[in-house]
């Protein structure tokens, strides 16, 4: 193998490494949201400087990798990819972050039953999120395509949810706390869904060399 | 499409140029045929083989053969190895720069570190150059002249000084013409050939193999040794063979020097004296009695002598055409 | 970590004009050190004076010193042959000797003195193997070393260099007269060659510099204007002169 072959490995890793991070930081951030538990919560919140550790390990990697080994083609269109990801990343991971705040407030206050639509649009987005590291791994554009297609499904329980929600709060004015807050976290939800299309965008991208960012192409 | 005179006096230059070649090609035909229709008569094996008789009227040309080819032997010894050693100095071993450079850099030098270097760098620049200039000249001088100096200075002078010193007194045995004599004299001549064909085949060498080798750790003579010698010494041969035949073919020098017209044995010592093709032809053609007895005897000579030139030279020609196909 | 070469206010001159300049630098043990700037600046000149090859040009001199291993090489009385022998030298334009490719190799070992069969087979293999050869031409090792390709000429030249087992490896410009599948492969010999040899390498390529060093030296008018890992060089270089010449807004 060439060494510059090694070094685009050894991003690779790194790459993994952090979305094996990031997945975990969301999976914590739902269990302490459904089981109610500020204690993992919390775990979640100490462990987010790791996963800002590797966004800046991974920018000094790529820009070396640059300077020294002057990539083109594939190899170019997979550093750039590695440089758009890792904000994406880092952002999905202070959205778990920012779940857990909301979920310790939660905890703090008795239950509010149900949680709606939340729980399954917590675990679609993960799953996006997981999926979106796979095509990257894989190289599969169309599963890529796949994950873009989703985030219509999960912005309409976005907006489902948030009704719900408002039917609550204009029931009976005790839940408004409540409400709002997952509100809020259907939003984080929401947005991680983004960051996971985003990735997707820039997996199609380093395997076809097209950009679908922000045009409307069809899934 | 080149306007008529243009190609009228285009024509008229191919026409002339292929006119002067034919001329030139005619001549020599002429000459060669001449001596090859009226030579190959005489030159039978008796001829070869058989010393002359009756007063050089009849007979062969035996011994002149056996002293041509000791004279040229001889003398390849004492030129080849001598203008060879002289080339690769010159050409490896003194400063590529000329003098008058080297002694401005010494000049320029006050008071640094390796002045000294400098200078005789300047000095060995200085003896290149004279040397180099002796070659020059060397190559001018009519040989002739080469025959007289020899006399003066390798028979009377050196040649004396040794019978002084090693033979009872009266006794002429270094003191006179002889093999020896002539063979060096003849070196002298053929010198400036052989340096100056050496040198060219040293400067084919690129001087990146030069430094490939020194990179590597070898001596300046290791390097020539084993890189450059090798190398050049197709050439080098080349250059040699076609000095040798020249020498071979010169008579002037060997005049005074040890050529006899007759002699009722043949050479065995280099003290001895000898006879020669082209000496017999000039004894032949100038001192026979009878020029018309002796008329097929001259052509025979002449013919063995110009066959010998030419194969020489037909050597040289064929190993210089074998190396540059190869490069 | 003591350097492998240490130089010190060393200045050079052809005869009366100076080209180098008070250079200061430590090059380090089994790294590839890569000497760059534009045409003139005396990187190859420096590069010669490591092994002394400057020595043959008329009206060289050398001021300062220049020590391997704490071997001062410019002091008087070195034995310039056999420090010679420790330094292996390749050249820009590969330049085998019009000999067989194992008498090529063998060269170096038979100056040194080496009159086993044996010893001298093993080495010829080993370094022909080092210099990624071997493969190419293990079947027509009698054939003459012309015959080769401009690339695999360059890499005879390398196990060349290699076959006395040199500490050092000199390399000037080796790629510049190859093209582009027979420049990486060298240059992916050198990054192999870095695990065994201190190796310093001069080249007019910035992006070879780049790729294959990990630290580069800027010359500029027979000055050192900057040295320093090659990753720092080529993403944020100390000196404006530096960073001009790598954007290529000069020379």
């Amino acid at each position: 193998m060439r060494h510059f072959d090694r070094e685009i490995e050894e991003l690779k890793e790194l790459l993994l490494r952090m979305g094996a991070m990031v997945e975990e930081q969301i999976n914590e951030s739902i269990r302490a949201l459904l089981e109610r538990d500020s204690a993992v919560a919390q775990r979640v919140i100490d462990a987010d400087s790791d996963v800002d550790r590797m966004e800046l390990v991974i920018d000094q990697h790529t820009i070396e990798l640059i300077a020294t080994m002057q990539p083109a083609a594939v190899d170019l269109r997979f550093v750039a990819t590695a440089m758009k990801i890792t904000p994406d990343l880092e952002r999905i991971a202070d959205l778990a972050v920012d779940v857990c705040e909301r979920a310790i407030e939660l905890n703090a206050e008795p239950p509010l039953k149900p949680l709606m639509d939340i729980p399954r649009l917590a675990r679609i987005a993960q799953d996006m999120v997981r999926q979106s590291l796979d095509a990257f791994v894989r190289r599969d554009a169309t599963l890529a395509r796949e994950v873009i297609a989703r985030d219509d499904e999960v912005d309409r329980l976005t907006e489902q949810s948030f009704r719900e929600l408002l039917t609550y709060m204009l029931e009976d004015s005790k839940n408004i706390s409540r409400a709002i807050r997952l509100t809020f976290i259907g939003k984080y939800f929401e947005r991680i869904a983004d960051g996971a299309t985003n990735i997707c965008e820039m997996v199609v991208y380093l395997v076809e060399g097209k950009v679908i960012k922000h045009s409307n192409e069809p899934s | 499409m080149k306007a008529p005179a243009k190609q009228l006096s285009d024509r008229i230059a191919v026409g002339a140029l292929g006119l002067s070649v034919v001329v030139i090609v005619a001549i020599l035909l002429v000459i060669i045929g001449n001596i090859a229709i009226h030579g190959a008569r005489t030159v039978t094996w008796e001829f070869i083989t058989q010393p002359p008789r009756d007063g050089l009227m009849a007979g062969g040309i035996f011994p002149a053969i056996v002293g041509t080819a000791a004279l040229v032997i001889l003398m390849s010894v004492a030129a080849v190895p001598l203008g060879v050693a002289t080339a690769i100095y010159l050409h490896e071993y003194t400063p590529a720069e000329g003098y008058s450079l080297a002694w401005r850099r010494f000049r320029l030098s006050k008071g640094r570190a390796g002045r000294k270097r400098l200078f005789f760098r300047a000095m060995s620049a200085l003896l290149a150059n004279v040397t180099r200039s002796a070659v020059a000249n060397l190559a001018g001088v009519p040989s002739i002249v080469f025959g007289l100096f020899g006399l003066g200075f390798f028979i009377q002078f050196i040649g004396r000084a040794i019978d002084r010193a090693t033979q009872p007194p009266g006794e002429v045995v270094w003191g006179q013409g002889s093999l020896l004599w002539a063979a060096m004299t003849l070196a002298l001549l053929t010198l400036p050939t052989v340096i100056v064909a050496t040198e060219e085949a040293l400067r084919t060498i690129p001087q990146d193999l030069r430094e490939a080798s020194l990179a590597l750790g070898a001596t300046q003579w290791e390097t020539i040794r084993r890189v450059v010698l090798p190398g050049a010494l197709p050439g080098i041969l080349t250059g040699a063979i076609l000095g040798i035949s020249r020498g071979a073919g010169e008579v002037a020098p060997i005049l005074f020097t040890g050529a006899a017209y007759y002699l009722p044995f043949l050479p065995h010592r280099v003290t001895d004296q000898f006879m020669h093709l082209g000496y017999h032809v000039l004894i032949l053609s100038t001192q026979s009695p009878d020029v018309e007895a002796t008329k097929p005897l001259l052509y025979g000579t002449v013919f063995v002598l110009l066959a010998l030139t030419f194969l020489l030279n037909l050597t040289g020609v064929i190993l210089r055409a074998r190396t540059h196909s190869r490069r | 970590m003591t350097p492998k070469i240490e130089v010190r206010d060393f200045n050079f001159f052809y005869g009366e004009s100076k080209v180098l300049h008070s250079i200061e630098l430590d090059i380090p043990e089994k790294q590839v050190t890569a000497l760059i700037g534009p045409s003139g600046c005396g990187k190859s000149t420096f590069l010669r004076s490591i092994n002394r090859m400057n020595d043959i040009i008329a009206g060289a001199r050398a001021e300062g010193r220049i020590a391997i291993d704490g071997q001062d090489l410019y002091a008087p009385g070195v034995d310039v042959v056999s420090l010679r022998r420790r330094i292996g030298m390749v050249f820009q334009k590969s330049n085998p000797f019009p000999k067989s490719i194992y008498e090529n190799i063998a060269y170096g070992l038979r100056i040194g003195g080496v009159k086993d069969r044996r010893v001298i087979d093993e080495t010829v293999e080993r370094s022909l193997r080092r210099a990624a050869l071997w493969d190419e031409v293990k079947d027509r090792l009698g054939r003459s070393a012309l015959a080769l390709s401009g690339g695999q000429q360059q890499r005879l030249c390398i196990a060349r260099a290699l076959a006395v087992d040199p500490d050092v490896l000199l390399m000037d410009e080796p790629a510049s007269a190859l093209d582009p599948i027979a420049t990486q492969k060298i240059e992916e010999l050198v990054y192999e060659l870095k695990n065994n040899y201190t190796i310093v390498i001069v080249t007019h390529n910035m992006q070879q510099a780049a790729r294959v060093s990990d630290r580069t030296a800027f010359f500029m008018l027979g000055k050192l204007v900057e040295y320093n890992e090659t990753r720092t060089i080529f993403m944020n270089p100390g000196q404006k002169l530096t960073e001009d010449y790598i954007t290529g807004r000069f020379g």
